[in-house]
């Protein structure tokens, strides 16, 4: 093959025969493990895809998935779903996210409930879609929730520089996008989980680079392989980690070489850094408080932060879970979803009780729709 | 929420806005993200509206190239593991 088609990018990555091929390679070389492996893939898009395509039973049983908190809507505390829902009930307010947190539940209520009440609330394509929505609305506030790690970051700087270059007043930012090393360091710090391996997902690192992953191989002894979504690259992803662990290495290597560099997109990190900065404290759903896990916006950008504009009506005590929902526990790797008693009874796609099975890349949602319960 | 999808770079306008081809599917994109040119004809990664990044055609290519590979020394692999079993079968009838 020597020129490139768009097909190939798709079904290449995906072939059948080739998946099968190189699951029997690892099944070969992994016999030769001193232990067996116990692999956290950090982002929900990663656990979608070993569902979907079913690898982890074309696998040895002596590597094993550890799902991680990589699912930017399953993290989102209550009490922060609960600000979305005030600010869209503000008087003369659009209230604008991204997809899937539509649906999450709060403390009491969730945006499609808040909606279907006559609410004005938009789940957009693109954050860039904000920008004719604050100009076809003068008159109104409109309040993007802005959701996301940071793969999805940029995109949000990238509407706060329109915003100011075109002078507009009416749009304003909630800003929970968060971080995936300091999630990971917090996980590894709680000790729990047995995880002797990280597969890291590559959009991340088209963003913030690799260099993000650097000091895990030292601090925690596990091989870190920043990995593409498509089966063939998970699969080949696990061949680089059995391979490290059989040659006694342990280092950070990028297997999705057709976009991560080790720098990321220098552009997009200098957009990032001139509109937000890192956040003292921000509470993830099931892990707890993680110092300088999140981003903020600035104080230059005050006048557009819908957390100061608005800090009077948002409330501030966090919230739990319902006692009978383990997403918490599933976060920090110390649970599957079949092991929560209402997976799939009480709390299903439909009619969740947790954010991890209302997204799409929450693990409760992949088990729900590719493993047969 | 990560995702990210390949596209083909079909015109790029003066707003900096591009129309991409997404598996036939046609869309606009914003290329603000993009640090490097990019032209008609290029592979770039899509997600939420925006191009985040160019995609390299040689190591795309070189990682299918791996892959044919491996396919072909497990065939192989497996063709001789099937004739390994005939040679050592002692059940069989004929010569």
């Amino acid at each position: 093959m020597s020129e490139l088609r768009l097909k190939d990018l798709y079904d290449g990555f995906r072939d059948p025969e080739t998946i099968r091929a190189l699951a029997r390679r690892i099944t070969e070389e992994a016999k030769t493990l001193k232990e067996p492996l116990y692999i956290m893939e950090v982002c929900g898009g990663h656990t979608h895809t070993i569902m979907k395509y079913g690898l982890k039973q074309l696998l040895p049983k002596n590597i094993d998935f550890i799902h991680g908190p990589g699912c930017p809507v399953c993290i989102m505390p209550k009490e922060r779903i609960d600000h979305a829902i005030v600010l869209a009930q503000v008087e003369n307010a659009i209230l604008l996210t991204l997809g899937d947190m539509i649906r999450v539940p709060g403390s009491k209520s969730s945006l499609s409930v808040e909606r279907a009440k006559g609410y004005d609330i938009r789940a957009l394509y693109s954050p860039m879609d904000a920008i004719k929505i604050a100009l076809e609305n003068p008159d109104k506030k409109v309040i993007f929730f802005a959701i996301g790690f940071e793969t999805t970051t940029p995109m949000t700087a990238a509407l706060l520089a329109q915003v100011e270059k075109r002078g507009i007043t009416n749009l304003y930012f909630h800003i929970n996008h968060v971080l995936v090393p300091p999630a990971v360091d917090a996980i590894m710090a709680d000790g729990q989980a047995k995880i002797n391996a990280f597969i890291g997902p590559a959009h991340v690192s088209v963003i913030s680079g690799a260099k993000i992953y650097l000091p895990l191989p030292k601090k925690y002894s596990t091989p870190v392989v920043v990995s593409g979504f498509e089966p063939l690259d998970v699969l080949e992803s696990i061949l680089m980690i059995v391979r490290q662990k059989n040659e006694n290495r342990c280092e950070m290597e990028i297997q999705y070489t057709r976009s991560v560099t080790l720098e990321g997109n220098i552009k997009a990190q200098t957009m990032i850094a001139k509109f937000m900065k890192p956040r003292d404290h921000f509470r993830w759903r099931g892990i707890g408080d993680i110092l300088d896990s999140a981003l903020e916006l600035r104080e230059e950008y005050a006048a557009y932060d819908a957390e100061k504009i608005f800090a009077d009506i948002l409330p501030t005590e966090p919230i739990d879970d319902h006692k009978l929902c383990i997403c918490g526990t599933i976060l920090k790797g110390l649970a599957k979803p079949n092991d929560c008693k209402v997976f799939g009874s009480a709390c299903t796609p439909n009619k969740p009780m947790g954010s991890c099975m209302v997204s799409s890349e929450g693990a409760c949602n992949a088990y729900y729709r590719y493993a047969e319960v | 929420m990560c995702l990210s999808i390949p596209s083909k770079i079909i015109e790029i306008d003066e707003d900096n806005m591009a129309t991409v081809d997404t598996m036939g599917i046609k869309r606009q994109v914003s290329l603000d993200l993009m640090a490097d040119e990019v032209g008609i004809g290029d592979y770039i990664l899509i997600h939420v509206g925006f191009a985040m990044n160019r995609i390299d055609e040689a190591e795309a290519l070189q990682s299918l190239e791996t892959y044919k590979e491996i396919l072909e020394a497990m065939e192989e692999e497996e063709r001789r593991q099937v004739v390994e079993s005939d040679d050592n079968c002692d059940n069989r009838s004929g010569a």
